[in-house]
Formats: C-alpha cells, sequence, structure tokens
C-alpha cells in the first residue's frame, strides 16, 4: 500500500451563489499516490483544472478538504504550501533571466545565495538549458520557455508538481518530446505529477493513473490499460479512444440487437449499451460462425491503419480498425457485404 | 559613387540621408522655438536691467548672483536671499509631494480600470479625460470657487453651524497642492493604467506560488515590471508641477509663489529681465537633472 501525497476529500467548488451557482467541482474525492504521474482527464469545463487550483490554494473549496501528506491545507495560502505550478501559459517573469526565473522559488523562500546558484545549476542541466541561463525569457522558443517553467516549478523540490496543460501551445512534434521529457523529469526527480490535460493519448502514453472527470466529477480512476479497456460509463469509452456503442439485450451469454443479430457476450440481463473498440472487430467472409452480415459503408485510410465504416441491415453502424501491414489485403472496398465478429473478452457492458 | 561601397553601405546611407530629412521639419521646430529662445534668455542672464524692463547691453552678472543672493539696500554687502529660497523649496516639495500623491492615488485607480472586463474600461478611462476637455485655466478658478473664503465648502459649512469664521483654505500651500494633484493626476493614471494593461496577471499568481508573500509579490514582480510606466507617470507630474504657473497665480495668491510665479515677476512688475532669464535657465536644469534622475532609475533596474 502506498502512501498518499494529496487527497481532495469531497471537495466541492461553487461559482456564484443560490440556485445558479456554477458547480466547477461537485463531491470529488480523490487519493493521489506518492511519486506517481497522475493524470486529471476530461473536456475543458470538466473541472479539472479547478481541482488542481484547488491544491495550488489558488482558490479554496466552498466545502471540503484538501491534504497534503495527511495535513489539511485548504486554507493554506499558495506561497505556505509545498507545491508549485506549472502554467499553461508558462507565466515566466519577463524582467528576469532563465537563471533569475528558476532561481525565484528558492530565492523567495530566503535560501543561501550560493545553494541557489547551485541548484538553479542543476535545474538548468536537467532540463538542458544551462547554455540559455543568462538569457531573457523573451529570446526563448515556446518549446524552452516550457522547460524554463519545468525547471522553476522543480527547483524548490516540492512535494507535489502540478502541470496545468502545459503541453497544448506546443507543436505536435514539440509535444511528442515534451511527453518523453516530462515522463524522464518525473522519474528521475521521483516528484509526484498532478497532470491536467484534455488530450486523452497524452494521459494514455504519460501516466501512472488517470482520473477522468466530467461535469465537475471523478467517472474513474485507473491505470491507462484499465481506463481503456475496461471503462466504467459510455463516456469514459466515448472521451477514450474510438468506441462502438451497441443497444443490446443480454440473455444466457448472449447479445441480441434491435435488429435481431446476435453474439456473444458477457453474462447480464436485460436491455444494456454495450461498448466494443474498433480494433477488437474482426471482418469476417460473410455467413461464417457467429458473425453478424453487414455493409461497408466507407473505407478512411490513416496510415498506420485503416477504419472501415460498415452498418447492419437495421442501420446500426459498426467501426472497425484494420492495421496496415497486418490486414493490409483484408481491407473490404465500399459496398461490399462482409461479415462482423467481435473478439472474445472485448465486448464491455457499459453502467448506464 | 563610390565604387568601394557596396549595396549595403549605400542603403545605410540613403536611409541616414533620408531619415535626417524627415526629421528636419522637426529639428527647425524645436531649434527656433526651443534651442533659440534659451541661447537668448542665457545671453539675457549675462546682460543688464533696463529702467523700463528690457535689456541694456551692458556685461553683469548679476542676473545670476540674484538667483540665490540679495544685496542690501544700505550698505551693499551680500546675503541670502530668502524669499527666493522659500520659493525654490516650496516649488521643489510641492512637485515631489504632488508626484507622490498622485501615484499613491493613481496606482490603485489605474489597477481598478485595468482589472475591469473591457467594456467598462473603455468607459473608465474615458471619465479619466473628461477633465482634459476644460481649460486648465476655468479648472483653477473652479477649484478656486470651491475653496474660497465665501467659496461653496465655506457657506456650507457656516450655514450648517459647522463653523463661524470660514477656513482659511485658498492661498495656502495646501491649495496649491490639492490643485496640482487634480490636474495632473490623469498624466499619472494613464501612463500607469498602460502598463498595467499590458501586465500578465497570472505572474502574480506563479510568484504567489513560488513562496512569495504578499508583499514580496509586489516588490519583486509587480513593481519591476510595472516600472517604466511608474517613471513615465513621475515624470510626467514631475516635470510639469516644477514649471507651475496657473495654479499658483489663482490658488496660492500673489504671496505663495512658485518658481514660474517668480520667472514671471521678473519680465513683468520687477523689471528685472536678466534674473527672470537666469531663473528660467535655473529651472530648465532642474527639469533636465530631474529627467535624468528619472531614466537612469529606470534603465539601471533593467539591466540587472
Amino acid at each position: 500500500m502506498s502512501e498518499i501525497a494529496v487527497e481532495a476529500k469531497n471537495a466541492v467548488k461553487a461559482f456564484g451563489q443560490g440556485a445558479t451557482a456554477l458547480r466547477a467541482l461537485n463531491d470529488v474525492s480523490v487519493q493521489i499516490r506518492k511519486g506517481e504521474f497522475f493524470t486529471l482527464l476530461g473536456p475543458s469545463g470538466c473541472g479539472k483544472t479547478t481541482l488542481l487550483r484547488l491544491i495550488a490554494g489558488f482558490e479554496a473549496p466552498t466545502s471540503g478538504t484538501i491534504l497534503l501528506d495527511g495535513t489539511d491545507i485548504t486554507h493554506l495560502p499558495p506561497n505556505r504550501r509545498p507545491v508549485n505550478t506549472v502554467f499553461q501559459s508558462y507565466a515566466l517573469f519577463p524582467h528576469l533571466t532563465v537563471a533569475q526565473n528558476v532561481g525565484f522559488g528558492l530565492q523567495m523562500q530566503g535560501k543561501p545565495k550560493a545553494e541557489v546558484a547551485a541548484t538553479v545549476a542543476r535545474m538548468l542541466a536537467l532540463v538542458k538549458l544551462d547554455a540559455l541561463a543568462a538569457r531573457k525569457t523573451s529570446q526563448l522558443s515556446g518549446g524552452q520557455q516550457q522547460r524554463v517553467a519545468l525547471a522553476r516549478a522543480l527547483a524548490p523540490q516540492p512535494k507535489v508538481l502540478l502541470l496545468d496543460e502545459p503541453l497544448s501551445a506546443l507543436d505536435l512534434k514539440l509535444r511528442k518530446e515534451m511527453q518523453v521529457e516530462l515522463k524522464r523529469l518525473q522519474t528521475e526527480t521521483g516528484i509526484t505529477f498532478v497532470f491536467v490535460t484534455h488530450d486523452q493519448e497524452e494521459a494514455l502514453t504519460m501516466s501512472d493513473r488517470i482520473g477522468v472527470m466530467s461535469g465537475g466529477k471523478i467517472l474513474q480512476i485507473g491505470a491507462p490499460r484499465e481506463i481503456y479497456t475496461r471503462p466504467v460509463n459510455r463516456f469514459v469509452a466515448d472521451f477514450i479512444g474510438e468506441t462502438n456503442f451497441l443497444s443490446a439485450t443480454l440473455s444466457n451469454g448472449q447479445a441480441a440487437l434491435a435488429g435481431g443479430a446476435t453474439f456473444p457476450a458477457p453474462a447480464g440481463h436485460g436491455a444494456v449499451t454495450l461498448a466494443v473498440r474498433p480494433e477488437y472487430v474482426r471482418l469476417t467472409a460473410p455467413g461464417s460462425d457467429n458473425a453478424m452480415t453487414v455493409t461497408v459503408t466507407n473505407v478512411v485510410y490513416f496510415g498506420t491503419d485503416n477504419h472501415v465504416y460498415t452498418t447492419l441491415a437495421d442501420g446500426t453502424e459498426i467501426v472497425a480498425r484494420l492495421q496496415s501491414g497486418i490486414d493490409t489485403g483484408s481491407v473490404p472496398s465500399v459496398g461490399a457485404t462482409v461479415g462482423v465478429t467481435f473478439a472474445p473478452g472485448s465486448v464491455q457492458v457499459l453502467e448506464d | 559613387m563610390d565604387p568601394g561601397l557596396t549595396a549595403e553601405d549605400r542603403t545605410d546611407r540613403e536611409n541616414t540621408r533620408r531619415n535626417w530629412l524627415l526629421s528636419l521639419p522637426a529639428l527647425v521646430v524645436m531649434g527656433l522655438f526651443a534651442s533659440l529662445p534659451m541661447v537668448v534668455m542665457g545671453v539675457y542672464s549675462f546682460l543688464t536691467p533696463g529702467k523700463y524692463g528690457n535689456v541694456e547691453w551692458v556685461f553683469s552678472t548679476d542676473g545670476w548672483t540674484g538667483l540665490f543672493l540679495t544685496r542690501d539696500i544700505f550698505d551693499g554687502t551680500l546675503g541670502w536671499a530668502d524669499a527666493h529660497l522659500t520659493i525654490l523649496w516650496r516649488t521643489i516639495r510641492l512637485s515631489l509631494l504632488t508626484t507622490l500623491i498622485t501615484f499613491v492615488v493613481g496606482f490603485p485607480t489605474a489597477w481598478f480600470i485595468a482589472t475591469r472586463p473591457a467594456r467598462s474600461r473603455a468607459i473608465w478611462l474615458f471619465l479619466i479625460t473628461i477633465p482634459f476637455w476644460t481649460n486648465l485655466l476655468i479648472r483653477t478658478f473652479a477649484i478656486n470657487e470651491v475653496i474660497r473664503n465665501e467659496g461653496l465648502i465655506n457657506t456650507v459649512l457656516i450655514t450648517l453651524g459647522v463653523i463661524t469664521t470660514p477656513l482659511q483654505m485658498i492661498y495656502t500651500d495646501g491649495a496649491m497642492l490639492a490643485g496640482m494633484t487634480y490636474v495632473y493626476l490623469p498624466l499619472m493614471v494613464l501612463p500607469l493604467f498602460a502598463v498595467m494593461d499590458r501586465f500578465d496577471m497570472r505572474l502574480l499568481e506563479a510568484a504567489y506560488d513560488l513562496y512569495a508573500s504578499r508583499r514580496k509579490v509586489l516588490t519583486h514582480v509587480l513593481l519591476p515590471i510595472l516600472r517604466p510606466g511608474i517613471v513615465a507617470g513621475c515624470v510626467l507630474v514631475f516635470i510639469p508641477s516644477l514649471g507651475a504657473y496657473v495654479i499658483p497665480r489663482v490658488l496660492g495668491g500673489g504671496k505663495n509663489m512658485m518658481l514660474g510665479n517668480l520667472i514671471e515677476l521678473q519680465f513683468g512688475q520687477g523689471r528685472n529681465w536678466p534674473l527672470g532669464a537666469a531663473l528660467s535657465i535655473f529651472l530648465a536644469v532642474i527639469v533636465f537633472a530631474a529627467l535624468i534622475l528619472f531614466l537612469r532609475t529606470s534603465t539601471q533596474k533593467d539591466a540587472r
């Protein structure tokens, strides 16, 4: 059982008063473990940034508590919390050099000059910016500013590092580089990272655990694999990756669709929503075992794979993903009639 | 054309020439209406006053010694010109106080405007500029109407029975200070607003997050970044304050003079043009020194 670094207990944050109040956070409880890379994932307006700001201390919760290492810090101002933030816009100090920016936190803590200088040098080496220490921040590229922001937040060795969509302003290639870089920094420093993003791919590739948020609530917390393969509800399944949703009736290990087609499904009973990832959809010859007959309506080429859009006789759409290289020969043409099966164990029953 | 010059050198030269040509009208205006009068003043300050004003072309340093020294009318010995020193001290003191008060009042005002939503910000700025619609003299007389012995405040207070004799507000240093603060406040607010408007408020959060107390956020982040606007506002208030003429004339009466009034006196009733000229140059030197001082404080911190 690992120790808990940060914990939110029944955190509520309402903006405005009375009946018109907007609940940005609606009774959120989460435990973030020491040394883990935890991601808050959700669409904009889901409350993920608000939760981050509660942990940083920029906002106080309307009710509920925030604990750091088991101590209640709910009403501690940001400058007295051993927690630092990497801002979306970087928020570097324009009147200071790169080195002064990185040393700011230590200077404010009243650390001796020699110690500040040594830590700054170490941090700049860590983010590979040693050569630019004397530059003004306005002379840096976006990626370099990002690194300065990281070094600045890491320099005081916070117990928790909060990252508010820090990669969203970077272009794709740089973003990929920084994802690797962030993961490396987290491993090297051993600091607990709480990362906020709306980018599901970013969340899946970097995180130890992900908390999926929507409408001010955390819907599911789990490892990336768990979130992807076992989404608890339709929102999570839909938000992370692509999913085929099928309304079906379960009985005796079989699922029956409205149009009459049946296929093996997990145990259960009654009307449910089933989810199947496109990569688990197999295309076969029409009429083969357990296969449903569908018509191909569209084929979209993505380079690494093909998305084959098919419809059942009743109009239900099922998307299959065929990997280039392996399945190239089996990509059907538009208008063809094919059979569809789902890989064993790939059909999920959703909560709602 | 010199074949040794590259095309780049030639365009550089052409640019330089064109820039000079473009600034020629400004240079002519500056030369005719700023530099030339200063030279005339410089020459006049070393001449002898004429009987009915003007000057006689006889060299004399009396204009300059008259700045701070005065010759005793009985024994002819030189002593400190107390009146002049009082006026000089009042000028500098009131100008510094005006700058300080406009800053203390203007800073929160500008901050308030800069933190409003974009739409109402325009309205607030518009309100700040309204005093400029009225002539300075009229505004100053308006203050006079309010604070003079038979003015609005005294009339109301006496009618209400709060006081029996009018408060002496007009013709005091306080009245001049109030007038200058009122008139120059927008000149402090506008440059402050300009830098605050561009200020990224998230920097405050960043500093607060990095263990800076509220006071240190102010001294280590906000004020250094706003410094150009602070310096500009102080220059725009302090320098015209030094040369204030209308406000001390109307609100200070004849006795509480500032340097501007003293200069006017020498060219008018005083009939001592050389002394007036010397005072003018002396004021210009103070202004210039103040300007350099302000500029140095702003560049020094930038280079840090």
